[in-house]
């Protein structure tokens, strides 16, 4: 691909984004300088675990968002509000049910002003052009999750946009159906059919990114930062099973578990904050050990290529990351390069009945998650062996926003309840070290 | 207080600030009282007797049924001109939503009865010697008792629109109009529409209450099938009591099919939600005017037009984004004059109130007005109790079966609607001829036309428990006691909250017609805050009034707060399903 010195498109310009405090404080950052430029006739995509901002940056570039610091520059002026040229895809597809496919469609339109005729016929075309004829007149209800997200891609194309933003378009459809929109979409694309100059799409689908796009931007999390770029120089249609295509998918693998350089005496890197102010992800025990036992069992033996295995589960990295970050937190399993690896404490672990199991992991809770030391050190300390979920929770949101302090303190909760280092009364909001039984 | 029931996103509790309540509720008693200060000075009361006589004959029936509907639809339309703008308000400044929806509650929780002196004086005073001031008067206790909760139910739609659909508008930047008319007032229809319906139904109620009033001398019969009715219990004439009573029911009946069942129907489309609901409502009406094809061709081009004006860019275009205010401090300031004008508000009004009825009435009078309240509080509270138990029953094993209750839920929704005080006198001849005690017998006209919202609420949480739940219960043997209090009960618990909170709030409101009724001359009367504030507007005795509606007034706010909600947040916390 020639290198092009025409102006970008769109330019984001060291762009940081707080979290807000309910005091309305700034709070945590969740994007730190992040610069990307968008140039005519690519496709651009954001790829990073849930969490790292990249639907926050999207938000951003689309207008719908002021950030803290920096700007978006799109045709030569800041994007202060949503800009005309600018037109989303929702990954909830966000139809009006009230509405018809046609009137959806034309929704934009009469934002813009134009005549009603012209209005009808440039739908009809859009329609048309998704392959939604002859549902002009059904509601969203009446359609399948794929058909609806058609109509949020003919509404989007029906503006004219120069620049096209999709957040997760495809995430809440089943395989088979984003696979066919996905291809469709792309056929579009690579004839030209489509009014559109760029693409800039959210995911976290590592094979959708390596299957669209020419450009990749890994983000990283806590705070969002661009980690790294990567070219897609293969030629569409791309093919999965293409040996340059899973190289592609292996190399981002490997770079989004790798460690961040310079900060890994612990092997707690992957969660943001340090000791109590940890964020922790809320994943089941169950799940913890299901992946535990699945590397474990053949093929993997102790020894698990991560896109292998995602694809065996038929995970995304969205779920997949957690689950292994967690292992390795409580030093049940390595992750490294892309592959997983249980340690010795994983093996005997998977070996052992429940009460050995629990055992383990309440040892390792208090000995590498902060939080669950902290909870059950107080409860051992006060005479009547109770606590206000309240206490923990002010703590953490010292460190993090609400949200993931309550994410936090759902995940120690279940890990606690699990490993029956703490009892919880959802009730009345209180640990206490009563067991039930 | 008419709420949510079934086919609606369940009350939202956390909107309803508590603090503000007391403030709101000096205002409103404060207006009130200066709305007969200034009522009165406007000018003089319409002279006893210059509204012409009411005829008993019955072929007057059908014109009396006509000008009571249309009093009720100039009251809906007047509530939804006042939904419109108020709720709208509320839902978009911040500080106006800061005083306006405390108001709404406790408006919310007044008895409307206990108004109509007020209003009947205000409203004669401004259109002197002529009818209209009476029609608008009774316009305005229609309009009282329905635009509250209409209100609410708009301002907390236009609060909870979903974020991505508040997102494609302003993406795809659609103007203020716009978005009203495209996403907010849409997403605000099945909410709207089932409150204006529930708020309709009980209307009927307040139209016959207050066709016929009588405040000092001033005595106000406008033609209607309320007026009617009092002309015939003045005249002792049963069969013309019983006239009445068909007549609205058949009002009822072309109200029920020809409006609130098509509406319902028609709003469901508006509906947020991924699949066809599982619960169609059905409406031959509404059925067969789509089938129509002459009718339709007639409405669309209305249809269209208003689609147009909809889409028009009119105003301005959306503010960029909430940034805040560019100063902190001067933002603040204005939040500090604010605060201090609510305050200095509430304060007048509190003094306005107590040095008007100080003026007339002492300790003492507090005191007995204490205890007519708590009177009427152990009326209301043990009725309710004895419809529960009759009627949850009877409601679940309807709801859990789907052919029964496919019939019985449109009529106990007709019931609901149905005004009891059309067939009070009934009652009271019954009464008089078996010299029954009136502080008992009178009490089951407080409960007879509320205790239905209790069985179509409930009726509709049984049909909507899940059957592998019942199935579940069914293999594991769960019967008996067991299976009423461990699975069908907490099953219906929201729903019945909702219906039981709701008749709560009527049966305060029939307390003031049901404690002190006439037949002739013949009074009867239970002892209550009801029959209390009912003496005092005969007797225009204003003071009297507003200590007795104030009273009632912290009773059923207070029982709102400390018992209904905080149960009802219980039951959405535990026991909702799913």
């Amino acid at each position: 691909m020639l290198e092009t010195v025409t102006r970008p498109l769109l330019e984001v310009r060291h762009v940081s984004q707080n979290y807000r405090k309910g005091s309305g404080e700034a709070g945590t950052a969740v994007l730190d300088d992040v610069s990307i430029t968008l140039q005519a006739g690519e496709i651009v995509g954001l790829l990073g675990r849930s969490g790292c901002g990249k639907s926050s940056l999207l938000r951003i570039v689309s207008g719908l968002v002021r950030p803290s610091a920096g700007e978006v520059i799109y045709d030569g002026t800041p994007v202060i509000e949503p800009a005309e040229g600018i037109a989303m895809v929702f990954q909830s597809f966000a139809l009006f049910p009230w509405l018809t496919v046609l009137g959806n469609v034309e929704l934009g339109l009469q934002a813009l002003g134009i005549a009603e005729d012209e209005a009808h016929k440039r739908a009809l075309g859009a329609i048309d052009l998704i392959g939604l004829d002859g549902f002009e007149n059904a509601y969203p209800k009446e359609l399948s999750g794929g058909m609806r997200q058609r109509v949020g891609f003919a509404r989007a194309f029906v503006v004219r946009p120069n620049i096209l933003l999709m957040d997760e378009p495809f995430s809440a459809l089943d395989v088979l159906t984003a696979e066919t929109l996905r291809t469709d979409l792309l056929d579009l694309w690579v004839e030209g059919r489509m009014p559109i100059k760029s693409i800039l799409m959210v995911t976290h689908n590592i094979e959708e990114a390596v299957l669209m796009c020419d450009r990749i931007l890994i983000l990283s999390s806590n705070p969002g930062r661009v980690a790294a770029e990567i070219k897609v120089t293969l030629q569409h249609p791309r093919h999965r099973l293409d040996p340059e295509f899973r190289r592609v998918v292996d190399d981002i693998y490997a770079r989004m578990t790798r460690r961040p350089a310079g900060k890994q005496p612990a092997k707690d890197g992957h969660f943001f904050g340090l000791g109590i102010g940890m964020a922790l992800p809320n994943v089941s025990t169950n799940i913890l050990a299901g992946l535990l036992e699945a590397v474990a069992a053949a093929p993997y033996n102790g020894r698990a290529d991560l896109p292998h295995i995602a694809a065996n589960l038929q995970m995304e990295i969205d779920e997949l990351f957690p689950i292994g970050e967690t292992l390795q937190l409580l030093r049940f399993a390595e992750i490294e390069e892309g592959d997983i690896k249980l340690t010795d404490g994983g093996r005997r672990f998977v070996e052992s009945e429940v009460d050995a199991r629990k055992k383990m992991f309440a040892d390792r809770l208090v000995a590498y998650v902060p939080l669950a030391a902290l909870i059950r050190r107080v409860l051992d300390e006060r005479p009547s062996h109770r606590a206000p979920g309240s206490r923990f929770r002010e703590e953490l949101e010292d460190y993090m926003s609400e949200g993931f302090a309550d994410q936090t303190l759902n995940a120690v909760i279940a890990w606690g309840r699990y490993a029956e280092l703490f009892a919880y009364d959802e009730t009345e909001k209180v640990f206490s070290l009563e067991n039930p039984a | 207080m008419r709420s949510t029931a079934s086919p609606l996103p369940p009350f939202a509790l956390r909107f309803v600030p508590n603090h503000w309540d007391a403030i709101a509720f000096l205002i409103i008693i404060g207006l009130l009282v200066a709305m007969v200060h200034g009522g009165r000075g406007m000018g003089e009361p319409l002279p006893a007797g210059e509204v012409a006589p009411i005829s008993l004959k019955f072929m007057y029936l059908p014109y009396f049924a006509l000008r009571t509907t249309l009093r009720m639809f100039a009251a809906i339309v007047a509530s939804l001109l006042f939904t419109f703008i108020y709720a709208t308000i509320a839902a978009k400044s911040r500080r106006a939503e800061m005083v306006l929806i405390p108001i709404l509650d406790v408006l919310q929780s007044v008895p409307v009865l206990g108004f109509l002196s007020f209003t009947v004086t205000f409203f004669l005073g401004l259109f002197p010697g002529n009818t209209l001031g009476a029609e608008c008067a009774a316009i305005f206790a229609i309009f009282t008792s329905q635009a509250w909760n209409m209100a609410f139910s708009l301002y907390q739609s236009l609060r909870t629109v979903p974020e991505d659909l508040e997102e494609v508008a302003r993406g795809f930047r659609l103007t203020a109009w716009q978005k009203f008319w495209r996403l907010e007032a849409p997403f605000a229809v099945p909410g709207l529409v089932w409150n204006t319906m529930m708020s309709m139904s009980g209307g009927w109620f307040f139209v016959v209450a207050s066709e016929a009033i009588s405040v000092g001398d001033t005595t106000i019969k406008l033609p209607g099938i309320g007026a009617y009715l009092s002309v015939a219990i003045d005249r002792r004439r049963i069969d013309a009591v019983a006239a009445a009573v068909i007549a609205m029911l058949v009002v009822i009946i072309i109200y029920d099919q020809l409006l609130f069942r098509p509406i319902v129907a028609w709003a469901a489309k508006f509906r947020v939600e991924l699949s066809v609901g599982q619960t169609q409502e059905k409406s031959w009406v509404l059925g067969l005017f789509q089938r129509t094809r002459w009718l339709r061709a007639a409405v669309a081009p209305i249809g269209e037009l208003l689609g147009k004006v909809a889409g028009m860019r009119l105003l301005w275009r959306l503010p960029a984004l909430r940034r805040g205010f560019a100063n902190k401090d001067a933002s603040l300031a204005i939040d500090v004059v604010w605060f201090a004008l609510i305050l200095g508000v509430a304060a007048w009004s509190t003094w306005l109130v107590v040095a008007y009825v100080g003026s007339a009435l002492g300790w003492g009078d507090v005191g007995e007005v204490l205890w007519l309240t708590i009177l009427t509080m152990v009326r209301v509270v043990s009725l309710l109790a004895l419809a529960t138990i009759i009627w949850v029953p009877i409601s679940v094993w309807i709801g859990l079966r789907p052919r029964v209750a496919e019939k019985a839920q449109p009529l106990a929704q007709f019931l609901a609607a149905f005004p009891a005080n059309v067939v009070f006198p009934i009652a009271v001849v019954a009464i008089l001829t078996f010299h029954l005690d009136p502080d008992i017998w009178l009490s089951f006209l407080i409960i007879f036309g509320t205790q239905w919202y209790i069985v179509f609420n409930v009726i509709a949480g049984a049909s909507a428990f899940p059957n592998d739940m019942r199935e579940a219960a069914a293999s594991f043997h769960v019967r008996g006691w067991r299976w009423w209090t461990q699975v069908i009960l907490p099953g219906i618990l929201p729903y019945y909250f909702t219906g039981a909170l709701t008749a709560s709030g009527g049966s305060w409101n029939a307390s003031i017609v049901a404690e002190y009724v006439k037949w002739g001359d013949d009074k009867v009367t239970a002892h209550g805050i009801g029959a209390y504030i009912a003496k005092a507007t005969e007797a225009a005795d204003y003071p009297r009034i507003v200590l007795g509606v104030a009273m009632m007034s912290i009773f059923v706010i207070l029982l709102n707060r400390l018992f209904w909600r905080p149960l009802y947040a219980l039951a959405e916390r535990k026991l909702r399903l799913n």
